[in-house]
């Protein structure tokens, strides 16, 4: 690809906050700190503990379900965000993610959806 | 964030303006998602459908399976921590991360194999109901990531002993980190769907 085929390519997609392909790869990124991963860790480590304790905790079975898979959901971005450092990088990673994570969920109900339908 | 640590990728030209390996390695963990997606599935479907033992509540010990996730939890910990020695460029921590990443993962695997091994006994087997069979498919699959993790991270270790890594080693360390933290995360759905909820059922 010529420089010129660059730019144009480069005023096509038009990504915000995408740098100039010329100097791909040279972008330095901001990633947390040591402090900021232990951090992290830590709050995983009382999130897990919760949900042990939820599992354990006779609440009513819809509150529980609704508790254990908010814990996990929080858990899951937490990881996400920060160890993977979807919230530092370039944000055409995230969407490769979230289409991939969110193909999986629309297979779940979807299959559900039928499955159990049909079993009816 | 003054002690904020960064480092980049190594210099290569895309028409992208992002680092091919890293692009790829997103794009693969995309894929890995309808993969987990399609085995979660499956063992939502199937659960509670099987008419003949051992059931989960009968042979699940959510206390040991929580030691498990702590083990899994810290290893994700200290993964980061050697990106960060890698960032740093103290290549001794970093290698001492790492192991100590690759050693966590081990203990997960060890745990797992024990598991297994228990169930086995107590009479689950992948034939003996829809329950077996979807339990070790998922558990299995994801103890197999578990163990290809591994071997990734000791090669890095290996590798960086011998010189043979880039000058730049944060990057190749933040490519394995990435599929590391996914398997973590692939295991906080499994913990929840497969030994959580069961149990969250009301009693009698």
């Amino acid at each position: 690809m010529t420089m010129e085929g660059l730019d144009e390519f480069q005023e096509e997609i038009g990504a915000e906050g995408l740098a100039d392909p010329r100097e791909a790869g040279h972008a330095r990124r901001r990633h947390p700190s040591a402090k900021e991963y232990v951090r992290i860790g830590v709050i995983l480590v009382v999130l897990t503990t919760l949900e042990v304790w939820t599992s354990y905790s006779g609440l009513p079975h819809g509150l529980m379900i609704t508790m254990l898979f908010g814990l996990a959901f929080v858990k899951f971005v937490l990881v996400v965000l920060w160890y993977m450092h979807l919230r530092f990088d370039d944000a055409r990673y995230s969407r490769f993610f979230i289409m991939g994570a969110a193909g999986a969920g629309i297979l779940f109900l979807v299959v559900l959806l039928l499955l159990k339908a049909f079993a009816r | 964030m003054a002690d904020s640590t960064a480092h980049a990728a190594p210099a290569e030209h895309t028409s992208t303006g992002l680092p091919s390996t890293k692009l790829a390695m997103w794009l693969f963990l995309a894929s890995e998602c309808l993969l987990f997606g399609a085995l979660i599935t499956t063992y939502v479907l199937y659960r509670g459908a099987s008419t003949t033992g051992p059931y989960p509540n009968e042979i699940f010990d959510i206390r040991y399976t929580s030691v498990s996730s702590f083990v899994l939890l810290a290893s994700s910990l200290t993964m980061v921590l050697a990106l960060t020695a890698a960032d740093q460029r103290d290549f001794a921590r970093m290698r001492l991360w790492l192991i100590a990443t690759a050693m966590l993962g081990l203990t997960f695997v060890g745990g797992q194999v024990y598991e297994f091994t228990s169930f086995y006994h107590e009479g689950l087997t992948l034939k003996s109901n829809l329950f077996g069979t979807t339990f070790y498919v998922l558990t299995g699959f994801h103890g197999v990531h578990v163990t290809v993790g591994i071997l990734m991270l000791l090669s890095l270790v290996g590798m960086s002993w011998a010189g043979r890594l880039p000058d730049d080693q944060a990057f190749p360390v933040e490519m394995v980190g990435l599929y590391w933290h996914f398997v973590d995360i692939v295991w906080i759905v499994i913990f929840t769907v497969v030994y959580l909820v069961p149990q969250a059922k009301p009693a009698g």
